[in-house]
């Protein structure tokens, strides 16, 4: 245990620079107001790289702002490997999405970019605080800053569309703040603690068992960020911000601390043994298996949803949702290898599903299309954007060169050893994830073949060559390289930096596993 | 040693100077009308410096005692201050002061010819409010009561035209609920031959069985709910609140009703005690359920309106139903009462912010119907940023004043489980949909203020909106309650708050809370 403040800077840099923004606005000039966004982001993400040396020597940052008027309950933040990992993700990529942001932004000369700005750094501080926070209470107050905060930037068009739009994500978003709420509190009343512990809060075994079944349906219900069905439909709907945003919504803050914070719920309140202990209706279905069952219901229909959206940022809304259910069901498996996967899939699937939101935005800002029927010769005109596409779709199905492949193999292997440990009944959702991604290679094909395959109707045949703005173009590509990146890593041990990310992992792993 | 006992006669000195003040605002009235403003300025401004030496005197010496005239105490009047008027005190007399200032412009604005009555029956008003807060005799509380209510009903018809029914319904209906007061007192005073309270609190465990003393608490509660405005008593309030001039509504609304509901602590708290309550579980089950209809009647009654004004107090009579609720769950977990405790000074910051940013609309550009917002964020964006954040703060965002009350309610309904068996989770269910209720009616607002184009806007170019705030003194006070409403919600959940919740706690004889 180390006391340092690091963490309390890591969330003061957004929150300072945020009234910075506001108050610089148009005057004098919106280069300094981005270069408040830059500076905070590159500082954060420091901060947050200095705290990997101290967590890989298997120690733990703690740092306690203030005690609440609830007996052992703090407000404080406590850094583990986990946390590490996600704040680590969110951190790296702000930037990114920042730089991109101020590229988009302004080729399309949009309204109201202080608020947007401004909201976005609000955003990152909701997200790093989920991260980094000690307890549930912590959580749940960053929780609902960040579910606020993003409102600003799901209607940032302000027609009734987006009004509407912005209207289910609250519906939708507070009324999930509400179950979490509650359960927050009864978890205080039932255990004196709120404090995520490795293996789980061991008063919470001494609670009975239909309370422990309610409970954890409203811990579920409160982490509806991780749109699993049949409550993700704010997900898709929330597609008519602008996309920035959607690369915001999708891989760095939300929906990634709803799964961050299923995954903190089965690994540190519950507890591997638990989860696996109490049944919801007879002794076969266990908290674990209607996780799972969740989960695997989510991966398929989510998918047979995806193939039939058009528009390409609803297509990939519903990958996403997809996405996100192999997370939960790594940690529904409740085998290492499980988790393994699934902690590493927070991070490897935000930095592929970023590229490929970063593409479709330039698509959209470059040619101006939105449906994917529309976008034949697309690969022509942007050949390195769509490059970066590709790896990454190919990615997000499994397939080398990127890192998709690598937590899907954990998370079959940890699906056959909960066929082996827990019960035989377990190796369907082997078959589940192997027909998931089958699906996932149905969906994300066609968009490739239109793009590159597929001659323009009507067109001079001759094709020029025009990328995106810079601003726009280097993030993607960043991310896409990093993607591969991560994956060589793994396989030749090259030991470059994203190395730290697999013992990360171990660390984590090792911390919730017997 | 001066300073300390000076303090001590603070008490008498505080209503004094402000009951002469108000004399002296009628003379100086005469021969100069803008002197009015600064000498309740003032007046107001040097009570509150003596209220809060008085907090200090009581949180380190513990409870004064002053004796009218020397008289001792069962024959004359005595004033007690423990933590808990100290407390009020200050709410009450820097909510006094906020709209005071306030005042002066929205006053010339809104009753040019009455600005020298306005002060006058304005320092009243502060008179009798602060000397319902002090005394520890109930016939001299119940003076008090009626000076207050006098200079209200005179205040809000001092708006005329529908005001004037307003004002009279108010009339009726007060006069029934001092006459109820009064009637309890007379039955007590029958039983017992006392008016003093620490008196009647010791004379009055003997008597617990009889009628005539559980009439007189009947009296007190019903004639004290009419003043407080709890939920089917509740129909004077509306009108009354919406047709008031601005600075009247918001400090009426902020604390009158606090005042009133301090007095029904400290009857059923000081007069009566817990015992009395205990014995009677069924009275504390049915104060529980009306205040939980009346969270949820309040809030579905506010999003029937589109008056901005009579929406807020449709809300008013909500959240009374929150310290209601408090105030039942006491007598089983102190949570309960810290949560009324904390809700007196958190509502009436966030009413009272909200009702001046209301009045700040109707000054600018008279605007009192909700669906005329558009744009208003534009217009006047300092005034729309402190009703966001005070709406913000109903809804129960954390960090803000809200979210501190709405955590401790729910944890003391929590509590209550096993006393409550099921309706304790009702509660906490009411607790959680009404912050829902608030969303709804709150969003609606802001939605518009901000996010809402112009239909010339959506069909036509962009319409030049020049920014238009209302005057400094009117702003300035509306953002420090605004600020307020973050900050002191930060506070609640410190542990800073710690000793005077003790004090005050220790003194109501309830248990202390951690």
């Amino acid at each position: 245990m180390v006391d340092l403040m690091t963490p309390l800077f890591v969330i003061l840099c957004p929150a300072l620079a945020a009234p910075m923004i506001l108050l610089f606005g148009k005057r004098p000039n919106p280069n300094i107001r981005e270069g408040w966004t830059i500076a905070a982001g590159i500082v954060m993400f420091a901060l947050v790289l200095s705290m990997v040396p101290v967590i890989l020597q298997g120690e733990v940052i703690r740092y306690t702002f203030f005690q609440t008027l609830f007996e052992g309950v703090a407000f404080g933040f406590k850094v583990d490997a986990f946390g590490l990992i996600f704040a680590l993700t969110s951190s790296s990529l702000w930037i990114l999405v920042s730089f991109y942001s101020i590229g988009y932004m302004r080729a399309l000369k949009e309204h109201a970019q202080t608020r947007y700005f401004f909201s976005f750094a609000v955003a990152i501080v909701g997200a790093l605080g989920i991260a980094l926070s000690e307890n549930l209470l912590t959580m749940f107050i960053f929780y609902e800053i960040l579910t606020v905060s993003t409102y600003p930037l799901v209607i940032h068009d302000q027609t009734p569309e987006a009004l509407s739009a912005g209207r289910k994500y609250f519906a939708y978003l507070l009324t999930s703040g509400v179950f979490f709420l509650f359960a927050v509190m009864m978890t205080y009343y039932l255990t004196g603690t709120t404090d995520f512990t490795n293996g789980g809060i061991p008063a919470l075994g001494s609670a009975p068992r239909l309370t422990l079944v309610i409970l954890f349906f409203c811990f579920l219900l409160g982490f509806l960020k991780a749109a699993w069905m049949p409550f993700h439909s704010w997900l898709p709907t929330a597609m008519v911000a602008p996309t920035p945003v959607s690369a915001l919504l999708h891989a760095v803050a939300v929906v990634k601390a709803g799964v961050f914070g299923i995954v903190r719920i089965v690994c540190y309140i519950y507890g591997v043994d638990l989860m696996g202990a109490v049944y919801v209706i007879n002794e076969h279905l266990t908290l674990g298996l209607a996780l799972a069952c969740i989960a695997g219901f989510t991966m398929i229909v989510a998918n047979l949803f995806a193939i039939a959206q058009d528009n390409l940022k609803r297509r990939l809304a519903y990958s996403t949702i997809n996405q996100l259910s192999y997370i939960i069901l790594g940690a529904a498996l409740l085998t290492s290898d499980g988790i393994r996967g699934a902690m590493m899939h927070i991070p490897f699937h935000g930095f592929m599903k970023i590229t490929l939101f970063l593409c479709a935005g330039a698509i959209m800002v470059v040619t101006g299309k939105k449906n994917i029927s529309e976008m034949a010769g697309v690969g022509k005109i942007m050949p390195r954007t769509m490059l970066a596409f590709t790896i990454t779709a190919f990615g997000m199905t499994g397939i080398p060169p990127a890192v998709g492949f690598i937590s899907k193999w954990f998370l079959c292997l940890g699906s056959y050893q909960a066929y082996q440990t827990i019960s035989p009944v377990m190796i369907t959702f082997l078959f589940v994830l192997l027909i998931a991604s089958l699906l996932d290679v149905i969906y994300f094909f066609p968009i490739l073949h239109t793009a590159f395959f597929k001659e323009p109707e009507g067109d001079s045949g001759e094709e020029k060559i025009k990328e995106a703005p810079l601003f726009m173009l280097i993030p993607l590509v960043i991310t896409a390289v990093f993607s591969v990146i991560f994956l060589l890593d793994f396989i030749l041990r090259l030991n470059i930096i994203s190395m730290y990310v697999y013992e990360l992992v171990e660390i984590a792993v090792g911390n919730v596993t017997t | 040693m001066v300073r300390l006992i000076l303090a001590e006669h603070f008490p008498v000195l505080v209503v004094a100077v402000s009951l002469i003040s108000a004399f002296t605002i009628v003379v100086a009235g005469r021969l100069n009308k803008r002197s009015c403003a600064v000498i309740a300025t003032a007046t107001i401004l040097l009570q509150l410096i003596m209220a809060s030496f008085i907090l200090h005197h009581v949180l380190t010496n513990g409870t004064i005692q002053y004796r009218l005239g020397g008289w001792t105490p069962p024959w004359g009047i005595e004033y007690v201050i423990d933590a808990l008027n100290a407390y009020v005190l200050i709410v009450v007399l820097f909510l006094g002061v906020i709209c005071v200032i306030y005042s002066k412009r929205s006053i010339e604005h809104e009753l040019p010819h009455k600005i020298v009555p306005f002060y006058a029956v304005y320092q009243l008003l502060i008179t009798g409010l602060c000397g319902i807060t002090m005394t520890g005799d109930i016939f001299n509380m119940y003076v008090f009561v009626e000076i207050t209510s006098l200079a209200a009903y005179a205040l809000i018809a001092s708006a005329s035209g529908r005001a004037l029914k307003a004002s009279f319904v108010y009339l009726v209906l007060g006069s029934i609920g001092a006459c109820f007061f009064l009637l309890g007192i007379g039955f007590l005073y029958a039983v017992t031959g006392s008016l003093n309270m620490t008196d009647l609190s010791l004379l009055l465990p003997p008597l617990y069985g009889n009628r005539a003393v559980q009439a007189a608490f009947v009296f007190f509660a019903v004639g004290l709910s009419i003043k407080i405005a709890l939920f089917p008593l509740h129909v004077w309030q509306p009108d009354a609140y919406t047709y008031a001039p601005s600075a009247v509504t918001a400090i009426i609304a902020a604390t009158m009703s606090k005042v009133s509901v301090y007095a029904l602590i400290r009857v059923i708290y000081s007069v009566f005690t817990l015992d009395f309550i205990t014995n009677y579980r069924y009275v504390d089950v049915a104060i529980c359920w009306i205040a939980a209809i009346g969270i949820i009647a309040g809030s579905v009654l506010a999003i029937m309106q589109h008056n901005l004004k009579r929406m807020l107090a449709y809300s008013s009579v909500s959240q009374i139903g929150y310290i209601v609720l408090g105030i039942g769950l006491s007598p089983i977990t102190a949570w309960g009462l810290l949560g009324a405790i904390a809700h007196i000074s958190n509502h009436a910051i966030m009413k009272g912010c909200l009702f001046l940013a209301a009045g700040a609309f109707i000054y600018k550009y008279d605007l009192w119907d909700i669906r005329d917002f558009e744009g208003l964020g534009k217009k006047m964006p300092y005034a729309s940023a402190a009703f966001t954040i005070a709406a913000i703060s109903m809804i129960g965002v954390p960090p803000s004043a809200g979210f501190a009350t709405k955590l401790f309610l729910i944890f003391a309904s929590l509590q209550s489980v096993e006393v409550f068996a099921g309706s304790a989770y009702v509660f906490v269910g009411v607790l959680l949909l009404s912050s829902l209720l608030n969303l709804v009616y709150f969003w609606r607002v802001i939605e518009r203020m901000y996010f809402v184009k112009h239909d010339e806007a959506l069909n036509g170019g962009e319409r030049e909106t020049k920014k238009s705030e209302i005057p400094l003194s009117m702003l300035v006070p509306t953002l420090i309650l605004a600020a307020l409403c973050i900050v002191i919600g930060i506070l609640w959940l410190t542990m800073m708050p710690l000793p005077f919740i003790e004090d005050a706690l220790f003194e109501l004889g309830v248990e202390v809370v951690p």
